[in-house]
């Protein structure tokens, strides 16, 4: 496992630029292009389990939700900040991408520190010490356990109706 | 105790008579907006699409703006699916290609009024506030979802309320105020919050509101709001909206904030938000030195007759300076119209400017106006990010409509009111 550390205020453009939004949608048409601007190297060594430490803001500007898509595709295991931008946090909740607001967490940790993931139990441990982070309330909970918004959609349709 | 406007506003929509921050109720809006983007979205649902249908095809609004015309064969596809969308599931609301940037038309075609609820897969939806609406960004998926189901939930945001005193000197404009408030409170100064305006606001037309909330999410706001007052009634009227067709809503005097702050306004000066960040915001004489290879003057921020009219002042009968280009980004084809009946279109134009179609253009980088490496732009758009106009290597300057016509004279970041 890899951790892949950043700064404040990564924005959308560096997440996946601009340009590509009308022509990338699919997790393989992405993938090339995440952290293009910011970081070349993510898109050749990501790899599934990886998580990624930023400072304040992370995610802020566009609601093109490729960012999101893309590193859930690519199977980020968290997303570790001090903040994040509110449609950004939206749309990881709807793609079922663990986003953990720990600024202290953040605050402590240095390159080449383990880090350890226990989300069930709300816990993350950095090097020797422990941080907690509430678990999501109930109503979005439902949305993350059912795999993201559009499967809990179809669900809701389908008991609408009245089939499986 | 009383509530904020976003208290007010979601408590009414979700059919309580109380609701507070922090608490998340499930509401209909009264307006989904989509763009290109449109041909994403529906491609994720087409299965159910067929199944259940739109829940509610009025709620339903599509622009297209922001490859337009298209630039190639496969935004093209995307532009005819979304045609054939709307012809199948009987979408009222559709504008094509040239109408205008989404934000703009919402507001000129009345499709959003005072005390609506609003959302649009568009992060720059929260222009709206400009108009008294709750109005804010979401995502594709989200988008999907509320086509089938009409609904979804939303957090009751936490407020923070600006008091605008007295008025802005000549030249100096409502952009540069909601940089100086960006530059001073930072871009995540108010992430999931709503922003409210009050004060001297009646000194602010409809255009210069539009700006401020259309760069509430750039202080991570989730809606910036003013309240319906007689500039909004009138504006209403103006474009033949009936006073019974809406309802404004605003907050009670005792709503308790998060944090309240005050500006002056006759003490805001011309100000530039440099690269790479929205906040790095400082008074525009700190760049005199910086030469530009090209000037945008435009977008939903300020591609509006009324930033045209400042910018053909500035510029009169001289031309662009050499090395230097001006394109001009109309917000909407009615914005291009009153533009060109007041002559400044025909002005700009002769002092060297490039006219593109209303829409989004070289904003997002995916063409128009796409930088090259090395070069600088000064532009009136609303993001700065390395990369935003196609060229990680480029630098982008943020500024006002008066000192971008003027930077297009001198050809270096220049404060306006050296060049009357």
């Amino acid at each position: 496992m890899r951790i892949w550390y950043y700064g404040d205020d990564v924005n959308t453009d560096m997440l996946f630029p601009g340009k590509y939004t009308y022509t990338c949608s699919k997790p393989e048409e992405i993938r090339p292009h995440l952290l293009e601007d910011l970081d070349p190297e993510f898109a050749n060594s990501v790899q599934a389990g990886d998580i990624i430490i930023a400072g304040r803001n992370f995610g802020c500007g566009s609601s093109r939700e490729q960012p999101v898509v893309g590193l859930k595709a690519v199977g980020i295991q968290a997303v570790i900040a001090k903040s994040f931008a509110r449609i950004f946090y939206r749309a990881a909740i709807n793609q079922g991408l663990l986003l953990i607001e720990a600024p202290e967490a953040v605050d402590y940790y240095q390159p080449g520190m383990a880090v350890e993931l226990n989300a069930d139990l709300g816990r993350v441990r950095i090097g020797t010490q422990e941080f907690l982070f509430p678990k999501p309330p109930p109503e979005i909970l439902g949305i993350v356990e059912a795999g993201g918004l559009l499967e809990y959609t179809r669900r809701k349709l389908r008991e609408r109706v009245g089939r499986k | 105790m009383g509530m904020t406007f976003a208290e007010k506003i979601l408590a009414r929509k979700a059919g309580k008579s109380e609701v507070r921050a922090g608490e998340i109720v499930f509401c209909k809006p009264d307006r989904l907006l989509m763009h290109d983007n449109a041909a994403a979205i529906t491609d994720k649902i087409a299965k159910e699409l067929n199944e259940f249908g739109v829940a509610n095809p009025d709620q339903v609004v599509i622009v297209l703006d922001h490859t337009v015309p298209a630039v190639d064969e496969k935004t093209a596809a995307g532009h005819k699916k979304i045609r054939e969308f709307v012809q199948k599931y009987g979408i009222r609301h559709f504008y094509d290609i040239g109408t205008g940037v989404c934000h703009q038309v919402m507001v000129e075609k009345g499709l959003v009024l005072p005390g609506m609820l609003a959302v649009g897969s568009d992060s720059h939806t929260c222009s709206y506030g400009a108009v008294n609406a709750f109005a804010t960004g979401i995502d594709r998926t989200e988008a999907a979802a509320l086509l089938l189901t009409g609904e979804t939930w939303f957090k009751v945001p936490q407020s923070i309320r600006i008091q605008l005193r007295k008025r802005l000197s000549e030249l100096v404009t409502a952009k540069d105020l909601v940089l100086t408030i960006i530059g001073q409170i930072g871009a995540d100064g108010a992430d999931y919050c709503s922003v409210e305006f009050w004060g001297d606001i009646s000194y602010l037309t409809i255009d210069d509101r539009f700006t401020i909330a259309n760069m509430g999410v750039e202080m991570g706001a989730k809606i910036a709001v003013f309240p319906a007052d007689e500039i909004v009634k009138g504006f209403l009227t103006g474009i033949g909206v009936e006073r019974s067709d809406w309802q404004e809503v605003w907050a009670d005097p005792d709503a308790q904030y998060r944090q309240e702050l005050v500006f002056e306004l006759d003490r805001i000066v011309p100000m530039v938000a440099a690269p790479h960040k929205v906040d790095n915001v400082k008074p525009v004489n700190e760049f005199k030195d910086v030469e530009v290879q090209q000037c945008l003057l435009g977008t939903c921020t300020n591609g509006r007759a009324s930033d045209f009219a400042l910018a053909a002042q500035i510029i009169g009968r001289r031309r662009v300076a050499p090395g230097t280009r001006l394109l001009l980004l109309p917000a909407s084809r009615s914005e291009l119209e009153k533009a060109l009946d007041a002559g400044d279109i025909q002005t700009l134009i002769e002092a060297g400017g490039v006219l593109l179609p209303p829409g989004c253009g070289p904003c997002l980088g995916a063409h128009q106006g796409v930088l090259a490496p090395g070069e600088r732009c000064v532009s009136t758009a609303n993001r700065n990010f390395k990369g935003r106009m196609g060229c990680r290597e480029a630098e982008i300057y943020l500024a006002s409509p008066a000192t971008v016509a003027a930077s297009a004279l001198t050809g270096k970041i220049t404060d306006p009111r050296e060049v009357m």
